[in-house]
């Protein structure tokens, strides 16, 4: 298994988020995590990916059969977690160009592999933009500096397209991009789709769904995932609402 | 009357007659009024009047001033004028309790202090001292840097009446509070009035103290005004200044706000020989907010000084500065806001700007945007300035037929309008919006707004105001 | 947080490469300032009889100034008798070649990456070498003189062109000017000169390195540029300093003059020493720089990163007294542990439609502050004139200063003024979006802060702008709060 997450607890500011969550995935998979707003999602990517402040009480997540709770961000992204963000930040200054490279090489220093000479890697950007019809002139602007929501999601799948990670999270990915952007970025994380690594697409519509076809669908409620599917259940959360899951949790 | 040729020697004709007021006077204070005064004092004479050297008072040259005599009045003056016709409030549908002083003394309904059933306390200062001893012990001259000025000590030395107001917990005063003092006398006079108004915790107050002069008179007016602000607390505070072009207004105002407390305080300043408005902020408790606004509007030779001290002493307070203003003919113009955001204020909210406009080439504007800042999740920024109004707006106007003369007038209120739509009441924001338009139009000067209409007596005067409430 | 500032105690400041102390004989003026002392200076130079005039009349100037204490700065009271004013690495004999030269001598350059030799230097950079007071090599000035450019040390100048020394020194900061200045004119030993011709545009850059070598001395050289109409150049000047517990002053005078559409370039990297961590030793940096665009449509361009130095003092400035002239300052100061910076710019604006800008970037880390203090000043007669600057603060950790004192005054009503300024850190979400791509925090943190200085950093030529993004990394690895 390549992610395995065992009754996870989480609190914020000690207010418990996650509670008790437990949820495997298996390279060559597609995982739809859905659920209303404020119930954890996002926290989840948090959480597997190690931003500070999310405070884990109980539980594990093992990635490669490694706990990997006590690791630092940056070796859990360099053990091939990746994270496409909701808000990609912006950093003035900061070439996309640098910004990539600097990334790539401590990539590869991890793996004990020399530096990306500056043509080769001149030439992987241009092959990786391609895929999400990035135009040249984006990444010679700053990082998200002054992008436009549909450009920052790009963005964040050419990263992804680049560092080529194992298990990939798409938090929030659809939201605030029109019908073209959508079919852009899906389309990309198809191309990148292996049988050696996985995706967690975080969504809170079926929307992204009709272009990423999931292998499995789960519904993050009250900071548990109370059911499981196949694609049907996208479709029939789309249907129904989210209310229904509520009711179904509350009568409880 | 005394002339004088030098600031030193008014300094000593006042510390000379501090002195002699001393085992006069004076001699009736309670000792800790008596004790203040004698470290005011102190502290004045050996700091002397500001001069051009001292940073703070860079671009703003009181030598004329002080080269002048005054007379100080000590004892109240019985004086042969109609009161009901000197203060009039021409805010229409103002609801509002009026305080009136005279040449620094309290005068009418409010001479005497007035205790309401909800225990709000409204009066003169120079009874509260008597009456209320504890009061005055935990606040007076308590505010933060306010001995650092050697004007505001100068007014500790020598100050004997203002407004007092204290607000007990819980209690929100409905009404407006208006402090409207006036100058009048045919002799140069100085005036050292003290305000001092305490605002329990959970309460509100809204206050509106105006300066105005009724004749073109030389005065000096060296007032100044202690705001204590309880936890959880709301004040509302407007400047209103419409004085005559021989007056000289060095108004200082101590700001000390507690917990979560909120405060806005505009100075609206529309006519004036030299006016020097000294804000000092402090905020002291977590949580507490600060709205610091200024309007400016100057013309002939009159200057402006604006100083803005906002001290960030604690985390998560916030301040917001926005002083605006314009400059015609030979006026000039100054304006330093310093934040300060000391170590372990994290956190901290802190903006402020200043934008000017001047009219003409003889006119001048300095602007001195301060920041000094010691923690460092804080977002602080400032903005400054200077310029003439937008020519392409104006092109814009004209080219719709607008007259070059109204469409610079619209430009300028335009202008001025981001300042007076932060005044929260509305009588006052209209009155006041009514007045800056006036201003603008060249038709305002002080005789508008007095009703003694000395310059102009055809006018007619308007009573628009319950004249039984002053 | 906690490992963060582990991170922040780790690394308090990457180490000062430059601390060495070379041993050559140098031979020295005795301790101490009084008249005798600048006879002494002027006569060791054989300088004509102006030049000592100049110095005796400064000298009596600042015998009776008061040093200043405006500046957001604080230091023990300097004992103006207890430095030494003249110290030079005493020479056999006049130089005719390279290899003359003292080889203890070329090996500090050498290993402050400042090459003599000019047949090894890659890129047509000119470098006037200034050790403690005086300058040992001028290279290039064969290449130069063909275009008429005179590029060599103060006191040669004052040899052989005696009358543009005359013409021009203290025209545009005059001894009067300031304490400091005042000091540095009864005292300065030597320094760079440069003057180009009309119409000639230096086809290679020009570069000062100045090094102090010497205890107990002080450093005080001049330099001045002349550029006659239509003329261009472009001067850079790097700075380093030994490592010693005890402070020394520095105390600099440089003049710029921009006749008819010449444009200056001038660009510093300063790196003195800046103490250690604990605040102990460094350089008191106490500088004059000025420059006169006194021709129409001329132009002179400041570009400053400053990183060392225990106190800097410096206000590059732009007269623009010719009409349509432009000034530019573009600044880069970071200052660590217990460093002190009070740096910015002065645009005096004299002439019609002149123009200026100031980009300001403060970081401050450690336990130091960092303020910058400027002045734009539009004059009444500088009709149409404008003026932007914008000062950015960052800080990096809860123990630093970072403050911004600007002056601004317009006298009159056609000009535009726009000042803005903003403070901020390093954002936890910068930090892990860095991180989630593999970036290391380190690293992440030298991205950032070279994206925010890169503004300044993109005005620098090439080869400085390299060394200055390294200094910027090296100083600050790990400082994040």
């Amino acid at each position: 298994m390549l992610l395995n997450i065992k009754n996870l607890h989480l609190e914020i500011g000690g207010k418990e988020i996650i509670k008790g969550l437990n949820l495997g995935i298996n390279k060559g998979e597609v995982h739809a995590i859905m659920g209303p707003n404020g119930t954890g999602k996002s926290t989840l990517a948090a959480a597997i990916t190690g931003r500070e402040g999310y405070d884990v009480t109980k539980g594990e997540i093992v990635y490669k059969g490694i706990d990997i709770l006590e690791m630092p961000p940056e070796d859990r992204a360099k053990e091939g977690i990746f994270l496409s963000f909701q808000y990609p930040v912006e950093i003035p200054g900061v070439s996309m160009t640098n910004f990539m490279r600097t990334a790539m090489n401590e990539h590869l220093e991890y793996q004990g592999k020399n530096p990306i000479p500056a043509t080769d890697f001149l030439k992987r950007m241009d092959e990786k933009k391609k895929i999400v019809e990035i135009h040249s002139k984006l990444t010679n602007r700053s990082v998200n500096e002054g992008f436009s929501g549909g450009e920052k999601k790009k963005n964040e799948i050419f990263q992804m397209a680049m560092l080529e990670p194992t298990l990939s999270i798409l938090d929030e990915t659809d939201s605030g991009l029109d019908i073209d952007a959508l079919r852009i970025v899906a389309n990309g994380v198809n191309t990148l789709k292996t049988s050696e690594n996985a995706f967690i697409i975080i969504t809170h519509y079926q929307r992204l769904l009709d272009y990423i076809e999931p292998d499995f669908v789960h519904v993050l409620y009250d900071g548990q995932i109370v059911k499981s599917g196949g694609k049907d259940l996208a479709i029939e959360l789309e249907e129904k609402g989210y209310d229904w899951i509520k009711q179904e949790n509350e009568n409880y | 009357m005394m002339e004088y040729t030098k600031p030193n020697v008014l300094k000593k004709h006042l510390t000379d007659l501090f002195e002699e007021s001393k085992v006069s006077v004076f001699s009736k204070d309670k000792d800790y009024i008596s004790a203040l005064r004698t470290e005011a004092i102190a502290q004045f004479d050996k700091k002397g009047f500001p001069s051009g050297k001292d940073e703070s008072w860079r671009g703003t040259d009181l030598k004329k001033v002080l080269s002048k005599g005054y007379q100080q009045f000590l004892h109240p003056q019985n004086q042969d004028i109609d009161l009901s016709k000197l203060f009039i409030c021409e805010v229409h549908n103002f609801d509002t309790d009026i305080l009136s002083l005279l040449n620094g003394w309290m005068v009418n309904g409010y001479a005497r202090l007035k205790t309401f059933e909800n225990g709000t306390i409204i009066g003169s200062l120079a009874e509260a001292m008597e009456e209320y001893p504890e009061l005055i012990n935990e606040y007076y001259n308590k505010s933060d840097k306010i001995n650092e000025h050697s004007f505001s000590s100068l007014n500790t030395a020598f100050a004997i009446d203002g407004v007092f107001i204290y607000v007990p917990d819980g209690v929100q005063v409905d009404r407006a509070i208006q402090m409207v003092s006036i100058i009048n006398h045919d002799e140069n006079l100085l005036v050292q009035n003290r305000n001092l108004i305490i605002l329990g915790n959970n309460s509100s107050l809204t206050f509106v103290q105006c300066d105005d002069s009724t004749n073109k008179l030389t005065s000096l007016n060296n007032s100044v005004t202690e705001f204590f602000i309880g936890e959880n607390s709301n004040l509302d505070h407007t400047k209103l200044q419409n004085l005559n072009n021989k007056s000289t207004l060095i108004n200082s105002t101590y700001i000390n706000q507690d917990a979560n407390s909120n405060v806005s305080t505009n100075a609206i300043s529309l006519n004036g020989g030299l006016i020097r408005n000294n804000i000092n902020v402090a905020l002291n408790g977590q949580g507490s907010n600060a709205n610091v606004y200024g309007l400016y509007l100057m013309d002939d030779k009159q200057h402006i000084d604006n100083r803005v001290y906002i001290d960030h002493k604690v985390a998560n307070c916030t301040s917001s500065e926005l002083f605006k203003g314009i400059l015609d003919d030979e006026a000039s113009g100054i304006f330093n806001g310093h934040i300060m955001v000391r170590k372990d204020a994290q956190n901290t909210n802190a903006f402020q700007n200043n934008n000017n406009i001047l009219l003409k080439d003889t006119a001048t504007i300095d602007t001195l945007p301060f920041l000094e800042i010691y923690a460092d999740d804080v977002k602080c920024s400032h903005g400054a300035t200077i310029g003439q109004l937008d020519l392409e707006a104006m092109f814009y106007l004209r080219s719709r037929g607008i007259s070059e003369d109204n469409a610079r007038m619209l430009l300028m209120y335009a202008f001025a309008t981001e300042v007076i739509n932060n005044i929260s009441i509305d009588p006052l924001r209209e009155r006041i919006d009514d007045m800056v338009k006036k201003r603008l139009r060249g038709e305002l000067s002080i005789c508008d707004t007095c009703v003694l209409h000395c310059g102009s007596p055809e006018k007619e005067v308007h009573f628009d105001i319950d004249l039984s409430k002053i | 947080m906690s490992k963060k500032n582990n991170i922040l105690d780790e690394v308090t400041q990457g180490e000062y490469k430059y601390g060495f102390v070379t041993d050559i004989e140098t031979e020295t003026a005795p301790k101490g300032l009084t008249e005798d002392t600048i006879r002494f200076i002027s006569g060791k130079k054989k300088e004509p009889e102006f030049m000592l005039e100049f110095r005796l009349k400064a000298f009596r100037h600042w015998q009776k100034l008061k040093e200043p204490t405006w500046a957001h700065i604080s230091h023990p009271p300097i004992d103006y008798q207890d430095i030494i004013y003249y110290a030079a690495p005493k020479k056999k004999k006049e130089l005719e070649s390279l290899d003359q030269v003292d080889p203890d001598l070329l090996e500090t350059f050498k290993k402050l990456g400042i090459s003599l030799e000019e047949q090894k230097r890659l890129s047509g950079v000119a470098v006037d070498a200034v050790i403690d007071s005086v300058s040992v090599k001028t290279t290039f000035q064969d290449t130069l003189s063909k275009h008429g450019i005179i590029f060599c040390s103060f006191s040669e100048a004052v040899t052989n062109h005696p009358d543009l020394v005359k013409k021009h020194m203290g025209s545009v900061v005059p001894y009067t000017d300031n304490y400091f200045a005042a000091l540095n004119s009864s005292v300065f030993s030597d320094g760079s000169f440069c003057y180009i011709p009309k119409g000639v545009r230096c086809p290679i850059e020009l570069s000062t390195y100045f090094r102090i070598n010497a205890a107990n001395t002080g450093q005080f050289e001049r330099t001045l540029i002349i550029a006659e109409d239509d003329s261009y150049v472009s001067y850079m000047e790097g700075c380093t300093a030994p490592m010693r517990d005890e402070n020394q002053l520095h105390a600099a005078i440089v003049e710029i003059v921009a006749m008819n559409n010449a444009e200056v370039k001038y660009s510093t990297v300063q790196n003195w020493y800046p103490g250690n961590k604990d605040g102990v030793g460094g350089i008191y940096n106490f500088v004059t720089k000025r420059g006169m665009c006194k021709g129409t449509n001329s132009k002179i361009a400041w570009t400053q990163v400053e990183t060392g130095s225990a106190i800097t003092w410096k206000y590059p400035s732009c007269i623009l007294l010719g009409n349509n002239s432009i000034g530019e300052f573009y600044s880069v100061a970071v200052t660590n542990n217990h460093q002190q910076a009070d740096t910015g710019s002065k645009m005096i604006h004299i002439g019609k439609n002149t123009k200026s800008t100031i980009i300001s970037k403060g970081i401050s880390a450690g336990f130091s502050n960092n303020s910058y203090r400027g002045l734009v000043k539009i004059t009444k007669r500088a009709g149409n004139s404008r003026n932007f600057s914008q000062c950015d603060s960052l800080l990096l950790g809860d123990k630093c200063g970072a403050h911004t004192f600007p002056y601004i005054k317009a006298d009159n009503k056609s000009s535009v003024i726009e000042h803005e300024a903003t403070t901020s850190k390093i954002s936890d979400d910068q930090l892990f979006y860095c991180n989630q791509r593999g970036i290391s925090t380190e690293n992440a943190i030298g991205l950032i802060v070279n994206g925010y200085a890169k503004e300044v950093l993109s005005q620098l030529p090439m080869e400085f702008a390299v060394e200055a993004q390294k200094l910027l990394q090296i100083m600050l690895e790990g400082s994040v709060g």
